[in-house]
């Protein structure tokens, strides 16, 4: 293999040593354009709040907390953290080693509020204690669980008892309140089962009146072991549970973890493949947006707007079915380019797809952007600011809505984002509204680089002919030996992914997507993390929610995009 | 003596089968009539055109079974089960008033049959049916209350509130009208708007007093739970509210009463602000063929309100509540009083 070509253009960032002596084991450039820091855990919450407050380092953003298990080396767990600086562009990868024993770390929820639920994951999958964290449980499991799945002594064909007495209900739910003694407040579980939790969430609120007083998250209950079912299945075979995260888009995840492993293998999809993974990805996002604003819509009464943008999605799903045979579940991307090359109408089908979706979203324009209701109802409601959204760890249209212009397709080009001409729209007052208006926008600047990319759609091969990746054609396999090797040795052992370690990271329909991929050489991934942007998004929801109203409540989690499958994995 | 009784047991029949058929011409107009808005094609498979889809809703909702929930006993179950009838009665009630049609002294069996309403001979007309109408909010918190569900008690919660507020305004926009009739008989209101100014516009209501119909329209809008004004019910906020627990017949005797609600709505909103079966030229035609000329123009009315009360529904989003309540107390009622003030004032000045 050689040296990654494909290494993002993220800037070096300057380590003339901010930290203190002995306090960081090893510093590293990684291929993948991370600073690699390994520190023991002593040092651990200097180093971070280091990182996050020199001004030449400036991390703002904490993308990521995961845990991975290495059940050879003496030092048995390593931690890691993922951190962005959005001001200097680059990224760094802290990493702890812990031993079995005692795997105790300090907790960073004082430093970013978004390490809170990435924490408490953690310790459900690996029983990382994290010390200090204000509210350490399971999250993704079971209350009544035992074990932590993620560990690679854990025998999956285990089986646990879980009972409706275990389940969660925080405990300011079950207590009297002291000031009860005139009117009783209720408590009031939205979801997991309610029109407005789309997929399965649920909210325990306490009401007073109808005023939210106190609200809490309890999500997992779509949590499928996508990480864990990794671990056994082939490097192309987890790119259909992949298409289960966002099922909204699902193309783009695919094509997020095939940049990802590309990455770690130093090869590059063939031009062609790029540019319909572009193009795809891009009506992918405006689909997402599309069912995520029309659902936000129906939630606020205005059913009508949902059939508008379902007839956009719809049409998509009509271009998708015909490229990749599969509507929601694509599973087109391919590690190296694409399962196969798209029909001989594509163009037509896409050139008509950019005629006829502006029509839509101008008549839901009309109806509802001005609206006196509507921005009453979103005006003003579930506001956060920019930086408390980028403590938390938001990403993408909702981080943008506050005002901060984060776009990976800008701070970080892939796949010749930076050929495109668009904008990324900026929205500042971090509302219900807000984040209408910058998905309405984002809408039509993905338009305008599907436009740009069809009418640069180069010909050729849409997966690379190296055949450690990639299947070669099946009549060569029938005639030629060496094809016939290439296939037996694909097919019995994988694709030879060099050993170490990469985070790609794309911008999702909901924000920055990352994979944290784990090669041990072998022809499984090692480990797969999946950072999902409305993971960090969703810990924020009960504190945004405080002080409002129910119907509030249900207009903020409608313009969140909270999308269950991507959040429980 | 009996046949007055067989006379007032026909019209009895025929309105309250008007009434009842007209319940699934309107889903079905609303089915179609969504699906027109939004692009659909809606039930398109049982008859021709979907026409027969009412029908197999109301077969399907007959042979469901009839659940109460776990909780719901002793005295509760009795509200449970009495908040569906409560709705049905009262909407039903309500239209026995209404005129929907002129009578030139037209005889049945050689006997008068006192005009194109139920009960004639009720001169406080409207004032029954406010009296009757606002019965129907004991449905909604009812059915609320014994429903043993938070949802459903804060839908019924929501009920109570916006009945009040929206009750308020509905009955002071009426009261210009009636300030000009001098009459509570809807039938008085109705010959009141007979005739032209300037030979061509009608005489309807709604043109002196705008204001007061707009508030009107909304106010019962906001009466009926119907969008942007169904808080009580809010599918996405409170699932559905009042009747989430409800279902089979029970269900569709909310399901009824909200639309023969909006029948008596739309015929009110024609009777008291849009000459009710007038139209400029045609005021009290005689004969059996007049008559029923006056019934076509108000039934005309009414479907065209109707209408007007599903395309509103599938445009506009939903209120929240607070802000409802905000623009009963601060917009609805204050111009509402207006409206009565302007028609005080044109009247002592001698313009109406």
């Amino acid at each position: 293999m050689t040296v990654s070509s494909t290494e993002s253009p993220t800037q070096r960032p300057p380590l003339a040593d901010p930290f203190p002596e002995g306090s960081v084991a090893a510093v590293e450039q990684a291929a993948d354009g991370h600073t690699v820091l390994t520190v023991d855990r002593s040092h651990l919450l200097d180093v971070l709040r280091r990182l996050r407050e020199k001004p030449e380092l400036a991390c703002d953003l904490l993308a990521d907390v995961c845990g991975v298990d290495y059940p050879d080396r003496e030092q048995r767990f390593d931690v890691v953290y993922h951190l962005g600086s959005l001001e200097h562009g680059h990224r760094f990868r802290v990493k702890v080693p812990l031993g079995e024993d005692d795997p105790v770390v300090p907790s960073a929820v004082g430093i970013w509020k978004a390490a809170d639920w990435f924490e408490r994951e953690a310790f459900d999958m690996f029983g990382i204690r994290f010390q200090g964290h204000p509210d350490l449980r399971r999250i993704l499991t079971h209350e009544a669980f035992h074990g932590h799945p993620l560990r690679k002594d854990y025998d999956p064909s285990q089986r646990w008892l879980l009972t409706e007495k275990d389940t969660m209900a925080p405990r300011w739910a079950t207590e009297d309140q002291p000031d009860d003694e005139h009117m009783d407040t209720v408590v009031l579980n939205l979801g997991p089962s309610h029109p407005a939790t789309h997929g399965t969430l649920r909210t325990v609120v306490r009401l007073d009146g109808e005023h939210i007083v106190k609200a809490e998250c309890e999500i997992g209950y779509l949590h499928r072991c996508f990480e864990k079912m990794s671990e056994t299945h082939g490097w192309q075979q987890v790119i259909p549970y992949t298409d289960r995260l966002n099922y909204c888009s699902s193309m783009i995840n695919g094509v997020g973890f095939a940049l990802t492993v590309e990455k770690m293998l130093g090869i590059e999809a063939p031009p062609r493949a790029q540019v319909v993974r572009v193009i795809l990805s891009e009506l992918s996002r405006i689909m997402d947006h599309a069912v995520c604003l029309g659902a936000n819509l129906v939630d606020l009464g205005a059913l009508t707007n949902f059939w508008y943008f379902f007839q956009i999605r719809e049409e998509i799903y009509g271009l998708l079915e015909k490229c990749a045979g599969g509507r929601l579940t694509v599973s087109y991307a391919r590690i190296g380019g694409l399962a196969h090359d798209v029909p001989a109408d594509f163009e037509d089908e896409v050139r008509k797809l950019l005629d006829s979706i502006p029509k839509f979203l101008d008549d839901v324009e009309t109806l509802v952007t001005t609206n006196r209701i509507f921005r009453d109802r979103t005006e003003g409601v579930g506001v956060i600011s920019g930086e408390e959204a980028l403590a938390w760890g938001w990403t993408g249209p909702c981080l943008r809505a506050s005002g901060i212009p984060y776009d990976v397709r800008k701070a970080h080009p892939y796949m010749g984002y930076e050929n495109y001409d668009f904008e990324v729209p900026v929205a500042t007052t971090g509302d219900t509204y807000a984040r209408y208006l910058v998905r309405m926008e984002e809408m039509r600047q993905s338009l305008r680089i599907v436009r740009q990319a069809l009418d640069n759609l180069p010909d050729g091969p849409v997966i690379t002919d190296d055949h450690h990746v990639a299947l070669p054609p099946k009549e060569k396999v029938y005639t030629e030996m060496e094809s016939l090797i290439w296939h037996f040795k694909l097919i019995f052992e994988g694709i030879p992914v060099p050993a170490g370690e990469a985070y790609g990271f794309t911008e999702g329909a909901n924000g920055e997507l990352g994979y944290y991929v784990v090669s041990d050489g072998g022809g499984k991934p090692h480990r797969i993390k999946v950072r999902p942007p409305c993971f960090a998004i969703y810990q924020a929801f009960p504190k945004i929610l405080e002080g409002l109203m129910i119907p509030d409540a249900i207009a903020i989690l409608g313009s969140l995009n909270i999308i269950a499958g991507e959040l429980d994995r | 003596m009996w046949v007055d009784l067989i006379v007032t047991v026909i019209k009895v029949l025929v309105v309250s089968t008007v009434l009842l058929t007209g319940v699934p011409i309107m889903v079905w107009v609303e089915r179609r009539g969504s699906a027109m808005i939004q692009d659909r094609l809606g039930p398109n498979r049982v008859g021709p055109m979907g026409l027969l889809q009412p029908v197999v809703d109301a077969v399907k909702l007959m042979t469901k079974e009839d659940l109460t929930p776990e909780g719901v006993t002793g005295t509760n179950r009795f509200l449970y089960l009495l908040a569906p009838a409560i709705a049905l009665v009262v909407a039903v009630s309500t239209f026995i008033v209404v005129p929907f049609g002129y009578d030139p002294g037209l005889e049945l069996f050689g006997h008068a049959i006192g005009g194109f309403v139920v009960a004639p001979d009720l001169d406080l007309g409207i004032l029954y049916l406010f009296a009757v109408g606002s019965l129907g909010v004991y449905a909604l918190v009812l059915a609320g209350w014994g429903s043993n569900n938070k949802y459903s008690l804060l839908g019924g919660i929501r009920a109570s509130a916006q009945m009040i507020s929206y009750e308020l305004a509905m009955v002071i926009s009426v009261v210009g009208v009636l300030m000009v009739t001098g009459s509570f008989s809807l039938d008085d209101v109705v010959l009141h708007q007979a005739g032209t100014w300037f030979g061509f516009i009608p005489k309807w209501n709604v043109i002196p007093q705008l204001i007061g119909a707009i508030t009107f329209m909304v106010a019962v809008f906001a009466e009926t739970n119907r969008l942007p004004f169904d808080m009580v019910e809010a599918e996405a906020e409170l699932v559905v509210g009042y009747h989430t627990e409800y279902s089979s017949m029970r269900f569709a005797s909310f399901f009824m009463a909200e639309y023969i609600n909006m029948i008596t709505a739309s015929s009110l909103i024609v009777v008291l602000f849009f000459g009710g079966w007038t139209l400029p030229g045609i005021a009290t035609p005689g004969g059996w063929l007049g008559a029923l000329a006056t019934i076509g123009i108000f039934a005309a009315k009414v479907a065209f309100f109707l209408w007007f009360f599903v395309w509103v529904r599938w445009t506009l989003p939903r209120f929240r509540f607070d802000q409802l309540m905000a623009l009963g107390w601060k917009w609805m009622i204050p111009l509402a009083v207006l409206n009565f003030l302007w028609v005080g004032v044109a009247m002592a000045l001698g313009y109406l």
